[in-house]
C-alpha cells in the first residue's frame, strides 16, 4: 500500500523531490530503518510476539503449561527443566510469562485498536466538518478529558463482571480521547492548508481529496500515537491487574505475575524479575519504535 | 485572566457533578453491596443507614440525599472501618498521600528538568544519550515493578530502609523515589523535547548574535518556551501522581487515601469509595485548572485571546 | 567614491572562507572559498539567489552556524586588524557579537523572542556588554525606538512582539542591534519579509543611522534593485562563490559576469516597456555535487568548453573582479 501513494502536492512543489521522486513513505521507511533503536524495538517485539504465541505452544508440547501445578516441587529457582523457575504452586514460570504475555499483548493491541477506531472517526468528523459540529464534539471531549479515568476504569472493573472483554472496552474507552484530539487537529489544519485548497481548485472531488491527500498526512501522527498508546494501555492493564482488579485466574497477565512476584520477592526474586523484565522489555521496544516512527514521519525534519 | 479562571471554575462544577453521578450509579450497580457481606457492619448501623440513606428508595433519590449530605460536609460512615466516618478516614489518609505526592513531584522535577536541559544542549551526544536512556528505562519500569525492585535491593538486600511503613522520616525515601522516579523520566523527555524545539527557533539565534552567553541564552530565552510542555504535562501528571499512589501505597503499606480507595473498592465500602472518588476528582480538576492558568500566564501569546 | 587602500585598514577581512553542511544527502558546500573585505563606514552589498551562500557567509563570520550539521572547514575572518573571529574562544566572540558587530535578520516575527517584552529584549545587549543600570538601559532603549520613528516609545516598549506590525518589529530589531553603537551592522535580507512601501522606509532608517554612527553595513539581499540606492560596493555570489565584485556603479554599467548580467535582465523595472519577462534558464545548482569549473555553466548563454576548468576571482579592471574565465581572458564583452 505504501508504495502506491503519490507524494502530496506540497512535495511536488519542492524541487528536490521532483529530482529524486522520493515519496513520503519511502523516505520515512528509509529513515526508520536507519534508526538502530527502532529496529531493535521491532526485532524484540517480533521475538516476543513469536515466543508468546508459537513459543507457548511448543512449551505445551513439552509438557509445560501455565496452569499445571506441581505442589511437591513448590517454588524453585531456574533450572534445566524449568528455565525460569517455578512459583509456590510449582507452576512453570516460563509458561506463565509466555501465556501472560499473550494476554497482555492482546489487551494492548485490541484496546489500542478500539481507541484508534473511535478516536480517528470522531476526530476526523469533527475536524473535517468544523463549525458547530466540531465545537460540540470537542466540548464533549474536553469534559470527558477532565474525568479521572484511572478511577473510572477501576470503578468499572469493580462494578461489572471482570472479563477480558470488559478490560478491552474499559481501557479502549479511556484512550480514545487524545487520539480524537490529535486527529481532529491534524484534519483541521490540513483542510486549510494550501495544497488542499489547490486540490479543490483543481476540481478534485471531496472523496479523492480525503483519500489521497488528507488521510496520508493524518496517518503519520496516528501511527505514531497508536504505537505509543499500546505501551500505555499495557501499563494500565498491568496496573489494574496488579491491584487485583484486572485479569482473573485462571488467566494471567504480566501484571498479575508481577503482583505474585512482588508478594514473594523476598524468598523467590525470580518470580518478580522475569515478568517485570518481560513487561519492561516490551514497553522499551514499543517506545523506541514509536519514537523512531515519530522521527521518521516528521516531514519538517526531512530538510536538514 | 480573571474571566478565564471564573469560566473554568464554572465549567468544573457540572464536570464534578457528572463524575459524582457516574460514580454513584456505578457503585450502586455493583453486585454485592456492603450489606451483602455479613461482616460489614453491626445491625444498628445498618438500620440507621437504611433509614438515613433511604436504601429502599429509587437510586435517584438516594443520590440526591447523598449530595445533600455531602454538601453539608457529611460523607457518611465507613462500613469496613466501624466507628470511623468517611470524613475521618479522608482526613487521616489525605495528608499522608499529599506528603507522598509532594516528595514525588519534587523528585520528578528536580531530577527531570535538569536532565532534560542537559540532554537538549548537545543533542545526539553522550550528554544526550545517557540521560535519555535512563529516562527510557524509567518509563518502562512501572511503579509496581520499580517499587518491589527498590525494596528488594535497598531494603531487603542492603538493609538501608524498611520495606514498608510510614513511621519514620526515611520511610519516605523509597516510595517517593519509586513514584517520583517514574515521572522524572517523563519530565526529562518532555523537557528535552521542549528545549530542542525552542533552541531551534530564530530568536535563539538573535540572542546569540547579541553576544549572550550559552547560560544566558538558556536561562533567559529558552527556558520559558522550553518548559511549556512540562507545565502542560503537569496537569495529567498530577492525576497520575495521585492515582499512582494507589500502587505505591499498596506496595509500601502506606496509610494514605490511595490505599483506602483500593481497599474500599474491594470491600464495596461504597460510601468510602464515593468519598475517595469525589475527593480525587476535585483535586484533579483543581490541578488541571491551576496548570492551565500557569500556561496562559507563561505564554503571552495565549493571553490575548 | 574614494580609492580603497587594500590592506590593514579593513574593518573586516574574510579570507578563503569555507563552510559545509553534512546532511543525509551528502556534503553541501554552502560557502566555497569566499574572500572579501569591508572598510570602516563602507556599505557592502552581497547579492545572490537563495542557496548562493550569502546568508551562510554572514552566519559563519558571527559563529551562528549550528555545528553539527554545519562545519567551518577553513578560512579567516579578521576583525579590526586583530581578532580572527573563526578561531577565537566563545568568550571573545561574545564580546564582539552584539557590541562591535551586530546582525539583523530576515523575519522579525520569528527573530524576536515571543515570550519576552520588547523592553527586556532591547536592553539585553546593554546589560551584557556595558556596565549600566537597568533604568539607564531602558532610557536608551526608548530613545533608540524613538529614533526609529516609533511613536510613544516609552509605553510601547512594554509590549510583546506579536502586538507590533511587521514593519515596526523590524524597526525594533534595528534599534536593538544599534543600541550598542556597533562598528559593523550585518543586515540579512532586512526587507524581504516586509511590504514594498515599508521596505523603503526601513532602508532609509538604516542609512540614516549609519551616517549618524559612522558604521559599516553589510547588506545581504537577493534584490539587485535595493543595492543600487544603498551600497558602495557589491559582491555577487553564486553557488557558494563570489563571482563578481565591484563598486555599485561599475557593477551595473560595466558588468563583468554573465550571471550578474542575467540578474539585471531579470529585473522587470529595468527593462524596456513591453519586453518579455526574463528568467534565467535552468535551475540553481545542487551544492552537494562538486563542480570542476564555473558553477554557472549549465545556465550561461556564453559558456564554452574551457569554462569547465577551475577559475578564481581575479581583478579584470581596477577595483573590479570577476570569476568568469572568458572575461578574464578578454574573450567576452558584456
Amino acid at each position: 500500500m505504501a508504495e502506491t501513494l503519490e507524494p502530496n502536492l506540497v512535495e511536488l512543489a519542492s524541487l528536490e523531490n521532483v529530482e529524486k521522486g522520493t515519496s513520503l513513505w519511502k523516505d520515512a521507511q528509509h529513515r526508520l530503518f536507519k534508526n538502530k533503536m527502532a529496529v531493535f524495538g521491532i526485532v524484540v517485539l517480533g521475538v516476543l510476539a513469536l515466543a508468546c504465541t508459537v513459543g507457548y505452544g511448543i512449551a505445551r508440547k513439552a509438557g509445560l503449561g501455565h496452569e499445571i501445578q506441581d505442589l511437591a516441587l513448590g517454588a524453585s529457582a531456574p533450572s534445566a527443566k524449568h528455565w525460569l523457575g517455578t512459583d509456590p504452586l510449582g507452576r512453570d514460570v516460563l509458561s506463565r510469562v509466555l501465556y501472560g504475555g499473550r494476554i497482555s499483548l492482546m489487551v494492548g493491541v485490541v484496546a489500542t485498536a478500539t481507541s484508534l477506531i473511535i478516536g480517528v472517526l470522531y476526530g476526523a468528523i469533527a475536524g473535517f466538518l468544523g463549525g458547530k459540529v466540531d465545537s460540540i464534539l470537542m466540548r464533549i471531549v474536553d469534559i470527558l478529558y477532565a474525568l479521572p479515568f484511572t478511577i473510572f476504569v477501576i470503578l468499572l472493573m469493580v462494578v461489572f463482571e471482570r472479563s477480558l472483554l470488559l478490560i478491552f472496552i474499559a481501557i479502549g474507552a479511556v484512550e480514545w480521547l487524545t487520539m480524537a484530539r490529535i486527529v481532529r487537529g491534524q484534519v483541521m489544519s490540513l483542510r486549510h492548508q494550501e495544497f488542499v485548497e489547490a486540490a479543490f481548485a483543481l476540481g478534485l472531488r471531496k472523496r479523492r481529496i480525503i483519500l489521497r491527500h488528507i488521510i496520508p498526512n493524518v496517518l503519520g501522527p496516528v501511527i505514531v500515537y497508536a504505537t505509543l498508546t499500546v505501551p500505555a494501555v499495557m501499563l494500565l492493564e498491568a496496573f489494574i491487574s496488579f491491584l487485583g482488579l484486572g485479569v482473573q485466574a485462571p488467566d494471567t497477565s504480566w501484571g498479575v505475575l508481577i503482583k505474585e512476584g512482588a508478594d514473594a520477592m523476598e524468598e523467590y526474586p525470580w518470580l518478580l524479575i522475569f515478568p517485570g523484565a518481560a513487561l519492561a522489555l516490551t514497553l522499551f521496544s514499543l517506545n523506541f519504535l514509536g519514537d523512531g516512527l515519530r522521527d521518521a514521519l516528521d516531514v519538517r525534519a526531512s530538510k536538514d | 485572566m480573571i474571566r478565564f479562571i471564573i469560566r473554568r471554575v464554572l465549567i468544573s462544577i457540572p464536570v464534578l457533578f457528572i463524575i459524582a453521578a457516574l460514580a454513584f450509579f456505578m457503585i450502586k450497580k455493583a453486585p454485592g453491596g456492603p450489606f451483602a457481606k455479613e461482616r460489614s457492619a453491626p445491625p444498628e448501623i445498618l438500620r440507621n443507614l437504611e433509614a438515613q440513606y433511604g436504601l429502599d428508595k429509587p437510586v435517584y433519590e438516594q443520590f440526591y440525599i447523598y449530595v445533600k449530605n455531602a454538601l453539608q460536609g457529611d460523607l457518611g460512615p465507613s462500613f469496613r472501618y466501624a466507628n470511623w466516618s468517611v470524613n475521618d478516614l479522608i482526613r487521616s489518609g489525605f495528608p499522608v498521600s499529599l506528603e507522598l505526592g509532594c516528595w514525588s513531584l519534587m523528585i520528578a522535577l528536580l531530577i527531570g528538568i535538569p536532565a532534560g536541559i542537559i540532554a537538549s544542549i548537545k543533542p545526539n551526544s553522550i550528554s544526550d544519550y545517557i540521560p535519555m536512556s535512563l529516562a527510557m528505562i524509567g518509563i518502562c519500569l512501572p511503579t509496581f515493578v520499580m517499587g518491589p525492585l527498590l525494596v528488594g535491593v535497598f531494603a531487603l538486600w542492603l538493609g538501608w530502609y524498611n520495606s514498608s511503613g510510614w513511621d519514620f522520616a526515611y520511610d519516605r525515601v523509597l516510595p517517593a523515589l519509586t513514584l517520583g522516579g517514574y515521572y522524572a523520566a517523563y519530565v526529562a523527555r518532555m523537557t528535552r523535547g521542549g528545549m530542542l524545539e525552542v533552541l531551534s527557533q530564530d530568536f535563539i539565534r538573535t540572542a546569540r548574535a547579541k553576544g549572550a552567553s550559552s547560560v544566558r541564552v538558556i536561562r533567559k530565552h529558552a527556558l520559558r518556551g522550553g518548559l511549556l510542555p512540562v507545565i502542560s504535562f503537569l496537569g495529567p501528571a498530577t492525576a497520575g501522581l495521585l492515582t499512582g499512589s494507589f500502587v505505591v501505597e499498596t506496595i509500601f503499606d502506606i496509610p494514605g487515601l490511595g490505599r483506602y480507595f483500593v481497599t474500599s473498592a474491594f470491600n464495596r465500602d461504597y460510601l468510602l469509595l464515593m468519598g475517595a472518588v469525589m475527593f480525587y476528582a476535585i483535586l484533579i480538576v483543581f490541578m488541571n485548572l491551576v496548570v492551565d492558568v500557569l500556561q496562559v500566564w507563561l505564554n503571552p501569546k495565549l493571553r490575548f485571546d | 567614491m574614494s580609492a580603497l587602500p587594500k590592506i590593514d585598514m579593513a574593518l573586516l577581512q574574510v579570507q578563503n572562507l569555507r563552510t559545509s553542511f553534512y546532511t543525509r544527502n551528502g556534503i553541501v558546500r554552502a560557502v566555497n572559498d569566499v574572500s572579501f573585505q569591508i572598510e570602516k563606514g563602507e556599505t557592502l552589498g552581497i547579492v545572490g539567489e537563495s542557496g548562493s551562500g550569502k546568508s551562510v557567509t554572514c552566519y559563519s563570520i558571527l559563529g551562528l552556524i549550528p555545528q553539527p550539521p554545519g562545519r567551518i572547514e577553513g578560512g579567516k575572518a579578521i576583525f579590526d586588524g586583530g581578532l580572527d573571529l573563526l578561531k577565537c574562544s566563545s568568550k571573545e566572540l561574545n564580546k564582539v557579537r552584539g557590541r562591535r558587530i551586530a546582525m539583523i535578520f530576515q523575519d522579525p516575527m520569528t527573530s524576536l523572542n515571543p515570550y519576552l517584552r520588547i523592553e527586556e529584549q532591547m536592553i539585553e545587549p546593554l546589560l551584557i556588554h556595558e556596565k549600566i543600570s537597568r533604568d539607564d538601559a531602558v532610557a536608551r532603549a526608548v530613545q533608540g525606538l524613538t529614533e526609529m520613528g516609533i511613536q510613544d516609545a516609552a509605553s510601547r516598549i512594554k509590549s510583546f512582539p506579536h502586538q507590533f506590525s511587521g514593519g515596526m518589529r523590524q524597526r525594533v530589531m534595528i534599534a536593538m542591534a544599534l543600541i550598542t553603537k556597533p562598528d559593523l551592522l550585518i543586515a540579512d535580507e532586512p526587507t524581504t519579509a516586509l511590504d514594498v512601501t515599508v521596505q523603503a522606509q526601513i532602508l532609509e532608517l538604516i542609512k540614516k543611522r549609519q551616517a549618524d554612527l559612522g558604521m559599516a553595513v553589510i547588506l545581504v539581499t537577493h534584490d539587485l534593485g535595493i543595492i543600487s540606492g544603498f551600497c558602495d560596493r557589491v559582491n555577487v555570489m553564486y553557488a557558494g562563490r563570489v563571482v563578481e565584485s565591484a563598486g555599485t556603479h561599475d557593477l551595473f554599467y560595466k558588468t563583468k559576469h554573465p550571471y550578474t548580467k542575467a540578474l539585471q535582465k531579470s529585473i522587470p523595472a529595468l527593462q524596456p516597456k513591453g519586453a518579455e519577462l526574463y528568467t534565467i534558464p535552468g535551475m540553481p545548482p545542487d551544492l552537494s555535487k562538486e563542480v570542476a569549473g564555473c558553477a554557472f555553466v549549465p545556465r550561461c548563454e556564453f559558456a564554452k568548453p574551457e569554462c569547465n576548468h577551475p577559475v578564481k576571482l581575479l581583478d579584470v579592471e581596477s577595483d573590479h573582479s570577476s570569476a568568469c574565465l572568458r572575461v578574464q581572458r578578454g574573450d567576452l564583452k558584456l
